[in-house]
């Protein structure tokens, strides 16, 4: 086979295929194609604005590597004006996090951004490998989720940033529409597409805390995993591409696992499903808020989005596929039994509720009206509008009382173990009232034994 | 990964990264000399030497991490020097000596 030449300049070889429009491309050409795509997409959204400060989410993985690769190469050169900062998370988990710890501070240098490292530790006085002892390794990404989520929002309030911007690409993303629709949740889909995210100032007590209201932004949404992987192997940068050690192979069984099988087949395939999630969005009724009020493609998200790992881009930890067919197969069962009611398609008509903030609408999402008792089944999904208030016991955003982070630090807590046990602090009774029996027998037994 | 100076075996590059060295006992960079001919008797080809490093160099058993359905598993890029497999006949490749395949994971990490 002879070698190709570049599409663009004609003259050099090409080395890159392009996954979206299979356009033959030279290596310095990918990088400026790569490079103006995720410039567009910044301008195209009005993502940045002169004089802000922003943090980038950084792993040290791939993707918030070529992040922060691309936007200190775009700040420079198209004098966006703004001032970026590596944020990142330490989890606290050995041989994994620390280590990816040390790419971020090389990146740091490289890059001669500043860089903050928030612990999970000092946020929560947990660290994920105490979490697993605790819990297990089973589910344990459910933990680090809910906690990276809020470690970002806490991470830039420290720094005062109130825009955060994160590595989630277009794999990322089309996996997440594929989810949300297997699952039916439309609300969730209608705020996953989009490329802004808030967690809105809904709260306007005056000591509201600052980290309510920050920004999110995915200015990678549009970017194949494929180009970010070969532009960071073409302009050789440095990141760091081990497992972790929690949730090893999770791409095994999962929805990654589905989207990287289209993309061989038809590699248009990711952004079809990325851009068929955002039309499929713009029709949930009620889903999109920003829509009522100025249509930025802005909306909520509260913290319980992102209930799966968070260090792999929220990308679920696997096995979904099969979790998903036991509960399509309880869904045939239910509907032979006639447990499900219909909700009519006239219902979902969205085209008009969408567009105002018709109470009305969300209504007829929750199928107030329109019901059917036969028909074909359709889980009834409960889409009703969450209320965003703040957490009694942190302040964080959330639409419960106490938000999903402080109820798994509720659990942590009360099954801590005592570590040194000693005869003169035996009153367990008296200050951990909730320590359940088995700590409990366990200490009977060690005093016993002392 | 003999040294065999026979004309029956050509020496090239096998690079594996993003993840993927950790299937090769954490070795990036291998110098192999691989048959000249595949089991049939026909030029080797990219198909045939990933046959061969799941048989002859992978020391790890999780093969499935590299191999799925007798070809490279989707979400792994093979750079043949340098440029996409799929601009250069993807497993059909006839492998020249000197050569630097790659294999890239895009799956690892994030």
């Amino acid at each position: 086979m002879p070698p190709s030449l570049c599409a663009l300049c004609k003259t050099s070889r090409a080395f890159i295929l392009r996954p979206k429009d299979h356009q033959k491309l030279c290596k310095p050409c990918f990088i400026s194609v790569f490079e103006t795509e995720i410039h567009h997409t910044i301008t195209s959204n009005n993502l940045f604005h002169r004089g802000e400060r922003i943090a980038i989410g950084a792993s040290g993985g791939k993707d918030s590597t070529v992040l922060a690769s691309v936007l200190k190469t775009l700040n420079e050169r198209y004098n966006y004006g703004v001032e970026l900062i590596l944020l990142s998370i330490d989890e606290g988990i050995k041989g994994y996090r620390d280590d990816s710890l040390e790419t971020v501070k090389r990146n740091a240098k490289q890059y001669d951004m500043p860089l903050m490292i928030v612990g999970y530790d000092e946020l929560y006085g947990w660290t994920m490998d105490q979490v697993v002892e605790q819990v297990g390794k089973k589910g344990n990404c459910t933990y680090c989720g809910v906690f990276r989520r809020q470690a970002l929002d806490r991470g830039a309030a420290k720094l005062g940033v109130k825009h955060v911007v994160t590595g989630h690409n277009a794999d990322d993303v089309a996996e997440t529409v594929l989810m949300n629709l297997l699952r039916g949740d439309l609300p969730r889909l209608s705020r996953t597409t989009s490329i802004v995210t808030s967690t809105p100032s809904a709260v306007s007590s005056p000591d509201s805390p600052s980290h309510t209201n920050i920004k999110r932004s995915k200015p990678l949404k549009y970017a194949y995993e494929k180009e970010i992987v070969l532009y960071a192997y073409h302009k050789s940068l440095d990141y760091f591409s081990t497992e972790c050690i929690y949730s090893p192979e999770a791409f095994r069984g999962s929805a990654r696992a589905l989207i990287k099988n289209l993309e061989r087949v038809r590699p248009s395939a990711i952004l079809d499903i990325v851009r068929s999630g955002e039309d499929m969005a713009r029709l949930v009724p009620g889903g999109n808020e920003a829509c009522s009020n100025g249509c930025s493609g802005q909306t909520a998200l509260p913290e319980e989005e992102e209930g799966g790992c968070g260090s792999s881009n929220g990308r679920s930890a696997g096995g979904e596929m099969a979790s998903m067919e036991h509960q399509l197969a309880q869904n045939d069962i239910a509907t032979e039994v006639g447990l499900e009611i219909e909700i009519t398609s006239s219902s979902l008509n969205g085209q008009q509720s969408g567009k105002k903030k018709d109470p009305d609408a969300v209504q007829l999402v929750n199928g107030k009206k329109g019901r059917r008792l036969k028909g074909p089944a359709q889980t009834p999904r409960k889409t009703a509008r969450q209320t965003m208030g703040q957490c009694k016991r942190c302040g964080y955003l959330s639409s419960q009382e106490i938000c999903k982070a402080c109820v798994l630090l509720e659990g942590l807590n009360k099954n801590r173990p005592k570590n040194n046990i000693e005869v003169s602090s035996y009153a367990p009774e008296q200050e951990h009232g909730h320590m359940n029996n088995a700590t409990n027998a366990m200490q009977k037994l060690q005093l016993g034994v002392d | 990964m003999s040294q065999g100076k026979s004309k029956d075996v050509i020496s090239i590059t096998v690079e594996f990264s993003g993840g993927l060295e950790m299937l090769f006992s954490n070795q990036r960079k291998h110098i192999l000399s691989i048959p000249t001919k595949d089991e049939s008797g026909e030029a080797s080809n990219v198909a045939f030497l990933v046959r061969y490093l799941c048989e002859d160099v992978m020391q790890d058993n999780r093969r499935e991490l590299f191999v799925l359905d007798d070809t490279v598993r989707p979400g792994i890029l093979v750079l043949i020097n340098d440029a996409d497999w799929q601009l250069e006949g993807e497993d059909k490749y006839e492998i020249q000596g000197g050569d630097n395949i790659h294999f890239l994971s895009t799956l690892h990490g994030g």
